[in-house]
């Protein structure tokens, strides 16, 4: 399950970090797409054991996808924007 | 005279529009960063796909609402970025917080809920792995972000969405690997007299099909999903049709059967609910123009029952001539009239199309027991069929499905289903779950 960039993906690269890993993105892809497209599987773990999530309704709506942006706080993934620099830690 | 429009869609727009012609500089909150609603969402800047590129045949219309928001922003309170997480219908005041967290608070005389909708999703076994998403989600995702959820997608739904989205993933060079619709032909064929209140619409559905059959995409009609396959991510789709049971090896699947509207505020704000037996869901209760019974709460568009953005556009003209009338302005009565027309031709259409394509509820009713039918605390079906709960809310304070972040926004529905056929009750007797402030998580300072 790794988004495919299909359309509209000429867009400058970026870099942010995620657990401390450097990951490249596009500027104006959300963190979900972002960290999805880098194949890294998840943006969060549920809490209930039941297995790695990465959001349902990519609309702010299931909240289902949110972790935590350094400096920013606890934000949705899909209405987040990825930022040069940023630092996102996954729980 | 404080007017608030919460929500800058199809209806959030064309309300905003007419209440500025009429003299009124309403506060005009939107939670997104910009106008356009989920219809017509804008990529983030830095993309570059033009509207036909985007909206396709509604392109022209798109375009339209994106002027408009971008002329009015400068004539109304324009406060994008900013959540209203709270309605107090006494004091007739909102709680909003704005994009950098700051939480304010915004006193209305009138206010008009343009909140929009969502997919209304039904659970299966597996759908919480990554790589599931709504089918609305992965039109987003193509949208907004120019891609598709993955490499082989299933797609499972119905009505015009899943046609739609099958045709956009294929122009732009991902066509599904498979796609799911849950009403057969025989019931689509019986609800085509009605259909025809709107050709334009009807044959839309018919060209796509037709266009993607031509491109090979495989379609099933009276086909639904039965679990997802895979750790951790999916693997494989199994799913039945008239014919048994099959499994599809897929990396993505898109699940979303109709959409719910977003009534939460409404609730919050004491409009009474009722029963709409068609969508098979509980709706606000508003007469024609938008007014409800609770002073100065105004409904339009899709947040206050599905209607389409034709309709929304239609709705949030006439809730904000309702306004500016209850104001003592004035209001062209031929105006009034003629939205009233084609509010209810365009509500004929949609009762077929809701004929046509219900949402599958026998299906939902029945999921395995083991299916966590609340995403956000992580309940099975079988937790609540466990209960001897009579009805949603019992069934929310025994098992905490519906208490988690997203309110019950998400499994609401199925989960009414799941309640209702474990009593051997009617959908309508397991009620429905009541609202709560903050309608979605807030951060604390």
């Amino acid at each position: 399950m790794i988004p495919v960039r299909l359309v509209d993906q000429a867009r400058p690269e970026i870099g942010f970090s995620v657990d401390g890993q450097a990951v490249t993105a596009r500027q104006g892809d959300t963190l979900l797409a972002a960290i999805l497209a880098a194949g890294l599987g998840r943006v969060r773990t549920s809490e209930f054991g039941d297995g790695p999530r990465a959001g349902f309704c990519w609309m702010g709506a299931c909240q289902d996808c949110w972790l935590v942006v350094e400096g920013l706080g606890a934000r949705r993934a899909c209405s987040t924007l990825a930022e040069p620099g940023m630092k996102v830690i996954r729980r | 005279m404080s007017v608030v429009v919460v929500g800058a869609g199809p209806a959030g727009v064309r309300a905003v529009e007419r209440l500025v012609e009429a003299g009124i500089r309403p506060i005009w909150i939107e939670e997104s960063p910009d106008g356009g609603g989920r219809v017509f969402q804008k990529p983030p800047p830095g993309f570059s796909r033009d509207a036909k590129a985007l909206y396709g045949a509604d392109a022209s219309r798109a375009a339209a609402i994106h002027a408009t928001v971008a002329r009015l922003r400068a004539q109304v309170d324009w406060r994008p970025g900013t959540l209203v997480w709270n309605l107090r219908p006494g004091p007739r005041l909102l709680n909003t917080q704005g994009p950098d967290g700051t939480k304010a608070e915004v006193a209305y005389d009138r206010v008009i809920l343009c909140t929009g909708a969502m997919d209304r999703a039904l659970p299966i076994p597996g759908w919480t792995k990554p790589g599931v998403t709504g089918l609305g989600a992965a039109q987003i995702a193509l949208k907004a972000q120019g891609l598709a959820i993955g490499r082989q997608v299933a797609l499972c739904g119905t009505g015009p969405l899943l046609l739609l989205l099958a045709w956009q993933l294929t122009k732009a060079g991902a066509p599904p690997a498979l796609v799911l619709e849950s009403a057969g032909w025989a019931r689509t064929l019986r609800a085509a007299p009605g259909l025809a209140w709107n050709p334009v619409g009807a044959l839309r559905g018919l060209a796509w099909r037709a266009a993607l059959r031509r491109r090979g995409v495989r379609i099933r009609t009276g086909a639904l999903p039965l679990r997802v396959e895979g750790t951790d991510k999916v693997e494989a789709l199994v799913w039945r049709d008239a014919r048994g049971e099959h499994r599809t090896e897929v990396d993505g699947v898109a699940i979303g059967y109709g959409l719910k509207p977003e009534t939460q505020l409404a609730d919050l704000a004491g409009v009474p609910f009722s029963f709409d037996g068609l969508q098979r869901l509980w709706l606000p209760e508003r007469d024609r123009a938008g007014r409800t019974a609770v002073p100065g709460v105004y409904l339009a568009g899709d947040g206050a029952s599905i209607g389409g953005s034709v309709v929304a556009e239609l709705a949030g003209t006439r809730a904000a001539l309702a306004v500016i009338e209850d104001a003592g302005g004035h209001v062209d009565p031929l105006e009034t009239d003629m939205i009233h027309r084609r509010l209810w031709l365009e509500a004929r259409f949609r009762a077929a199309l809701e004929r046509a394509f219900p949402y599958p509820a026998e299906h939902a009713a029945a999921m395995p027991d083991e299916t966590l039918l609340c995403r956000c605390e992580a309940i099975t079906a079988g937790e609540l069929r466990g209960t001897d709960a009579p009805e949603v809310n019992r069934g929310k304070a025994f098992t905490r499905i519906g208490m988690g972040r997203c309110q019950g926004r998400v499994c609401g529905p199925a989960g009414a289903e799941v309640l209702a056929a474990a009593r051997g009750c009617d959908i309508r007797d397991v009620g429905r779950l009541r609202g709560q402030m903050p309608v979605k998580p807030v951060v604390m300072a």
